[in-house]
């Protein structure tokens, strides 16, 4: 089941798209890199929702309701994995900003082939704020 | 008590300096402390307790298929040593990243087989599961001090690392 968290801006800087905050979709396996990234979205000013794999970010979006305007994908998960939830969401006419998740150890073919899947940008594990903060503010300027 | 707090905090900066130093801990650690606010006090200990939980139910799980009788399935061994290597990555463990990194070659290595390559295994896997459980002591006398400097009424230092 797909779970929500609220971001706060207590000390950081919010980022804000077309006067919003960002909506992040946190698609990932494990709890931990769930808990991380939801708190580094919460950190830079964003708001998050998380889903444990590919199979429940596509339902999330069945309905064609849901609005994120980034989802952090992770690579590797059972069910349905990134580059197959990725190429899902493009089909779907999803147009959310994917940002892949990958790890070290993925060889530089599988790093295309899941580029190639729909993502706008690939991020190497473990996520910092100094990665994504960059990467975000960019991508939103008009 | 002033003097108390003093003492406390240098050995608290010294110790986690130490972990640092003598490899425990790395820059991703830093990064989870960084992220830890009033809003979520006990961010680090969570996830780092999330991480504890990996441990225990990988070593588990790759102990189980080492101990098989029959063929033993040593990729199933590299996913979970994968699987490892992301959680000690993402909190910062670096003695055990560094572990499975090698744990990994081994299950790949192809000039090994059978016994000498499940032997070899089990070696990691007892290596691993030293230096989690080490990391966990360290953590939790680190974790302690804090307690100890919040209750004499002092606050925990921030530790420059570099």
């Amino acid at each position: 089941m797909a779970t929500k968290s609220t971001g706060g801006t207590e000390k950081t800087k919010s980022i804000e798209v077309k006067k919003k905050l960002i909506n992040v979709l946190i698609v990932d396996d494990d709890p931990l890199n769930r808990r991380l990234h939801e708190m580094i979205i919460k950190t830079i000013g964003g708001i998050s929702q998380t889903a444990k794999n590919g199979e429940e970010a596509v339902i999330l979006h069945r309905d064609g309701e849901a609005s994120f305007d980034l989802i952090l994908m992770d690579k590797e998960m059972p069910e349905r994995d990134g580059v197959s939830t990725t190429k899902k969401l493009r089909e779907m006419k999803v147009t959310s900003m994917i940002v892949g998740v990958t790890s070290v150890a993925d060889q530089e073919e599988e790093r295309k082939a899941f580029m190639e899947a729909g993502l706008n940008h690939c991020l190497e594990k473990p996520l910092t704020k100094a990665k994504i903060f960059p990467l975000i503010s960019h991508l939103f300027d008009a | 008590m002033d003097a108390l707090i003093a003492q406390l905090q240098r050995q608290f900066r010294d110790y986690t300096i130490s972990l640092y130093q003598q490899g425990f801990l790395d820059d991703q650690f830093t990064e989870l402390k960084k992220l830890q606010d009033d809003g979520s006090p006990d961010f680090v200990s969570e996830v780092l307790s999330l991480f504890f939980e990996d441990c225990v139910k990988l070593i588990s799980n790759m102990a189980r298929a080492l101990d098989t009788t029959g063929t033993v399935d040593f990729s199933q061994v590299g996913a979970s040593v994968h699987q490892l290597k992301g959680s000690s990555s993402s909190v910062g463990a670096k003695r055990v990243k560094t572990l499975c990194v090698s744990f990994k070659e081994c299950c790949e290595a192809k000039n090994y087989e059978g016994l000498m390559l499940c032997y070899r295994c089990v070696r990691c896997l007892q290596q691993v599961d030293i230096e989690y459980k080490a990391l966990k002591t360290k953590l939790q006398d680190m974790f302690n001090l804090e307690k100890q400097i919040i209750q004499a009424g002092g606050i925990v230092p921030q530790v420059d690392i570099n």
